[in-house]
Formats: C-alpha cells, sequence, structure tokens
C-alpha cells in the first residue's frame, strides 16, 4: 500500500460534491475541534469557509505560536544544474527551451557555498533539474561533500528517485527532501509533462515515501498552486502529508504552498489563485496538522510574505536567486521562475524581528 | 528551615528549570532569568552554532547559569549520545538533558532508547536528566543505569494542559529515589505549584513562559508558584476529606 492507494480513494466528483455542499454552519464546528478528519480539513477548504477566514487565522496563529513559538527558519536555494530532459510546460527549465544550460563546477559550488555561508544561513536547499546522467547521484554527492563544510543541514530537491539512492545521498550528508507532486490531478498530470522520466505520475508520487524508507529526517511535500483547483490539490497536499506523518512518525514532515509565478515557458494559463485563497489554504492546513512544518518562498511578494508569518507559516527563503551560480554572478542570467520578494537575508531578518518574530539560522547539526 | 536541593552535585536554591526556545528574540533570555529567579536552562543543540558567535543564544546566557544542553531532534539512542558528546566537547559542560523523540505527532518520548543513551552517557559521566512518559518502570531502569534525575511529562510538550498526568507522577514520586523533575505541559503557575505541592523536586518550562504575552512577567510567577508550591509540601498539606463527618448516620447506631 503507498499513497497511490489514498490517493485513489477521492474521487474527483467526490471532492466537488463535498466541496459544494459544505455549509458555514459545519465550519464553524469543525473550527471548533481539536483534531481534525481528511474531510474535516476539505470542508475547511471550501467556499463556504472563506466567510470564516479570521477565525481559521486566529486559531492558526494560536497553534503556530504554540508548537513552534515566535520563531521563522530561514534557509536559501542554490541551483546547480539547469540541465533537464523533462517536458513540464509551465517550468523554465523545460528541455525545450533554448538557453544555454550550466552546471557548476566543484570550485564554483565551493563559491557558491561560501558567498551564501557568508549571509549566515546553515540551511541550504540545493536543486537540479532531471539530468541523472549530467547532474546524477554522484555530481550531487560531490557537491555535498563540499557543502558539507558550510551548511549543518543540507535538503536535496531533485528528480524522484529510487530508496537506495536516497540512502546513498543520506549516508553523503543530505538530511531532507523536497518533491513537489507539481498537480496531484493525474489527468492535468500527464497533459502537462509532455515528455520525459517525471511523466510517471505514480513513481514521483511515491518518491516522498522512498525517502521516509531510506531515512531522511524530513520529507516536504507539496502542489505547484494554479495547475488544478487549488481547494482539490491543497487537500491532496495535506492527507499525503498525514498518510505520511502517521506511516513514518520519527520523521518531520511539511509542505511547501508554491504558487505558480511567470517562467520562460510556454505555459500561460494558470487557475487563478488568491491571496485569499493561500491564507484560507495555510491556515486549514495548520488546523489539520497544528506541529507540521509550512514553508513559503520567495515566489510570494515580501508584503504578503510579512503577513503570512502570522498565518502557520514556519521556514522562508531569503535571499535567492533561481538561476544556477547565482549566489556568486550577478549577471542576467535565466532562472526556473521569476522570484518576487528579492529582500536579501539581512533585509528579512529585520523585517521579521519587526514583526515581533525571530528568524532562525539553525535547527538541525549533522551528526 | 533546611531544603537543599542537589543534582550532579550541584546545590541549587531555585527548583524551577527553565528554556530557550520560541522566543520572538534571544535578548528576551536574561530578564526571563532574572526574574524566575532559575538557575538550570536548558539550550536544544540542534540551535546552537558553534561557529559563530553572532545570532549565538548562547550569548544572551549569564556564565553563573547551569547549562542543560538538550538532544532534542534525537530520534534514537545513537543520535542522542552523539550530540551530548558534541555539546561537551564544544565546552557546555557534562549535563544533558535526554530527548529522544521519535513521534512526531504527539512529541511523545522514546523510554527504551532513552535508557539506552542514559547508560551510555552516564557511564562517560554525564549527569544525566533523561526526559521520559511518567512510567514506573522505565523510571526505575534509569535509576538503575545511573540518571541523575528522571523527568516525567505532565502532558505532551508544548500543549500547556497541565498535570493530565498526575496520578502517574505520584507514584513516581512516591516510588523513585530521584528527584522528579515534572517536565513539560505545565500550561500555568498553579499547575506548577501543584506539582511542587505533590513533592516533585523540580519543574521544567518553556511554552508557557515564552507564548505569554508578557514573557518576563510570567516568569516571575512562576518563580513565585513553583517556590510557594515547595514551601506548602515542606509545611505538609491538611488532608481533604470529600464527605462531612458531623454526624455519623451509619455508624451512629453503634452509640445508641
Amino acid at each position: 500500500m503507498s499513497f497511490y492507494d489514498e490517493y485513489l480513494a477521492y474521487s474527483d466528483a467526490m471532492l466537488t460534491a463535498a466541496l459544494v455542499e459544505t455549509t458555514g454552519e459545519q465550519v464553524l464546528k469543525i473550527i471548533g475541534k481539536e483534531r481534525l478528519t481528511p474531510m474535516d480539513f476539505l470542508a475547511l477548504l471550501s467556499p463556504a469557509a472563506e466567510a470564516h477566514l479570521e477565525l481559521m487565522a486566529q486559531k492558526a496563529y494560536a497553534l503556530t505560536v504554540q508548537h513552534f513559538g515566535r520563531v521563522i527558519l530561514l534557509y536559501t536555494p542554490m541551483y546547480l544544474s539547469d540541465y533537464c530532459t523533462n517536458q513540464c510546460t509551465y517550468c523554465g527549465f523545460n528541455a525545450t527551451n533554448t538557453f544555454t544550460r550550466k552546471q557548476l563546477t566543484m570550485v564554483e559550488v565551493a563559491r557558491e557555498a561560501q558567498n551564501i555561508a557568508a549571509t549566515g544561513l546553515k540551511h541550504i536547499l540545493i536543486l537540479t533539474g532531471d539530468a541523472p546522467k549530467i547532474a546524477g547521484i554522484s555530481y550531487i554527492k560531490d557537491c555535498v561533500k563540499i557543502l558539507k563544510k558550510y551548511f549543518s543541514s543540507i535538503a536535496i530537491e531533485v528528480y524522484a528517485m529510487e530508496r537506495e539512492e536516497y540512502a546513498s545521498l543520506i549516508e553523503a550528508g543530505v538530511d531532507s527532501m523536497t518533491l513537489y507532486q507539481e498537480t496531484y490531478n493525474s489527468q492535468i498530470y500527464d497533459t502537462l509533462h509532455v515528455k520525459g522520466p517525471k511523466k510517471d505520475y505514480s513513481y514521483r508520487l511515491d518518491a516522498p515515501e522512498r525517502a521516509c524508507k531510506a531515512g531522511m529526517r524530513s520529507v516536504n511535500v507539496g502542489a505547484l498552486l494554479g495547475l488544478d483547483n487549488w481547494r482539490k490539490d491543497g487537500f491532496f497536499t495535506g492527507v499525503h502529508a498525514d498518510y505520511l506523518q502517521n506511516k513514518y512518525s520519527e520523521i518531520e514532515i511539511s509542505i511547501s504552498l508554491p504558487r505558480i509565478r511567470p517562467t520562460m515557458g510556454n505555459y500561460d494559463e494558470p487557475l487563478q489563485v488568491t491571496d485569499k485563497n493561500m491564507v484560507q489554504f495555510m491556515t486549514a492546513f495548520r488546523l489539520f496538522m497544528p506541529r507540521a512544518g509550512i514553508t513559503l518562498s520567495t515566489r510570494e511578494r515580501a508584503e504578503f510574505r510579512n503577513h503570512a508569518i502570522k498565518l502557520g507559516i514556519t521556514k522562508m527563503s531569503a535571499g535567492v536567486n533561481t538561476a544556477v551560480g547565482g549566489h556568486s554572478d550577478n549577471q542576467e542570467n535565466s532562472g526556473q521562475f521569476a522570484i518576487s520578494d528579492t529582500r536579501n537575508v539581512k533585509e528579512m531578518c529585520e523585517a521579521i524581528y519587526k514583526l515581533g518574530y525571530q528568524p532562525i539560522y539553525k535547527d538541525w547539526q549533522m551528526l | 528551615m533546611s531544603d537543599q536541593f542537589i543534582i550532579g552535585g550541584k546545590s541549587l536554591t531555585s527548583r524551577l528549570f527553565i528554556g530557550t526556545g520560541k522566543y520572538s528574540t534571544d535578548a528576551l533570555i536574561p530578564e526571563i532569568i532574572k526574574k524566575s529567579g532559575s538557575q538550570v536552562i536548558t539550550v536544544a543543540l540542534r540551535r546552537v552554532d558553534f561557529n559563530s558567535s553572532t545570532g549565538n543564544v548562547m550569548n544572551h546566557i549569564p556564565k553563573a547559569m547551569q547549562l542543560l544542553p538538550n538532544t532534542s531532534g534525537a530520534r534514537n539512542a545513537q543520535e542522542a549520545i552523539r550530540i551530548a558528546r558534541l555539546a561537551k566537547a564544544a565546552g557546555y559542560g557534562n549535563w544533558i538533558k535526554i530527548e529522544v523523540i521519535s513521534d512526531n505527532k504527539y512529541l511523545l518520548p522514546d523510554g527504551y532508547e532513552t535508557i539506552k543513551a542514559t547508560e551510555v552517557l552516564a557511564g562517560e559521566g554525564f549527569v544525566v536528566l533523561p526526559y521520559i512518559s511518567p512510567d514506573l518502570m522505565v523510571a526505575k531502569k534509569l535509576v538503575e543505569v545511573g540518571a541523575a534525575a528522571v523527568m516525567p511529562l505532565g502532558a505532551p510538550i508544548g500543549t500547556n494542559r497541565g498535570l493530565k498526568t498526575k496520578e502517574l507522577l505520584k507514584i513516581l514520586i512516591e516510588e523513585i529515589s530521584l528527584p522528579v523533575i515534572v517536565d513539560a505541559g505545565i500550561g500555568k503557575p498553579s499547575d506548577a505549584c501543584e506539582a511542587m505541592e505533590m513533592g516533585a523536586a523540580a519543574c521544567l518550562l518553556n511554552t508557557a513562559i515564552a507564548s505569554a504575552n508578557a514573557p518576563a512577567v510570567m516568569a516571575e510567577a512562576f518563580g513565585l508558584a513553583v517556590a510557594a508550591g515547595r514551601k506548602a509540601y515542606l509545611a505538609g498539606l491538611g488532608s481533604s476529606q470529600q464527605y462531612a463527618n458531623a454526624s455519623s448516620p451509619l455508624t451512629g447506631f453503634l452509640d445508641d
């Protein structure tokens, strides 16, 4: 049994019906509950729940302060390679996009690491495209070997792998993994992923579980909001996290809420996801999984991120550049997507303190 | 009245242990320490940057405080042991709070792994204070393997729910020869006071202070509550009775 079986238990028609039929009265009752079922979580994602957003926000705030305190963990992504064999219509690294691809040499990795470490950050997220023959396990391991000298926690956001491959990266020093399903709607998924290994929906869906089985310390899932109805993708993100947390209680399970941003790709028809929708998703999830981390990236505007700090977010990126080598040279480069919040680490820290919160640089010590 | 409290050879006058997590700024910590009167402070090693002096929580802890590094984040005995050794190597003394949690849903401690870690670290000369569920058999094993105290939870960590495990805590206090320090779950000064009245040796808490609107004021309130509870315990509480005994409806006939 994997999450795919649980996914199949929820038909699209059933979700649509439940979202439409939820009443405000039901929502109020659920907000008052101590423990929520997956169907309660779905009700909080319904249009009817929008009328009670302030109440959801207040509870989300109280739960987050209680379980996490007034702190925000900071990290930054480092793009190692933008070679990619996939054709994902919404992504800047799409194999059909013509631009000069780049992969960092070990000297460049060290230079990027030095520049990031100089800002004080201790948590790094490394990213590659999906090109195992160029940026495969051994390349990533070589990078990790260098990064270990500069950072106390190394996370990967790379292509979906086998359990043994995750295990070998853990052995090398990786402790966390992030993998977005992009959309949980398998039909839309099939349309958007034109070609490449990523086209295999269920192989990707079960990758976070393979990372859990391999012994990763923390595993982060998410959907690229705007590819399908955010209420459904939000729901599946939550039940995916819940499934993993129930099955692998020793692992810290968290979610991200990436909202689609313009890229150099040709995907120009995202479904609308408003700020209000984002707030509904993050607060509903906090009520559903009070102890799970929530990450919000620089895809979001500075002003929105400032507000979100009090709505359940526990981890944020800062000083971000989504281009390979972007932390070392400032030349115009083609990133994976356009960021919104351009604040550097120092500016981000000042903003967090101003909101009555403390930025945290380190929350794990490599053992 | 002489009321010595000695752990790991150190004599303490305050029976309130405090934490360092969840504050909006570490700069609050000196005031929390001062107002609470606490002499022991726990620090999560996972949060301490050994290589940097800036942004380091250690900068805010006065030298006179007894440091109690904790192994937060450890999922098994092996990880707890490694963290403890790192703390010692970094110069943070030989006290260690063992926290082994392999359950991220409720954050309940793993008794078996905690016993294993305690045995190894006590053998290496650490003053080991293990965080446990109030389980008598686990506590007894910890006494056997050399713990310096046992730290049972009053309620799941971070919940501020008070002494939900009261009946089990009473048994530990009764049966365990080591100091019993109630750790986790204490939400209000009255909870801490009650634990001390029951005979707990001390209380350790963090969330209740850190999540208060005025943390320093709450720290002072907890300091007073712990001291009051201890004093009441030493004074000997009068027995309380559920039924009034002005007349004897059941046995009065014996006097007729």
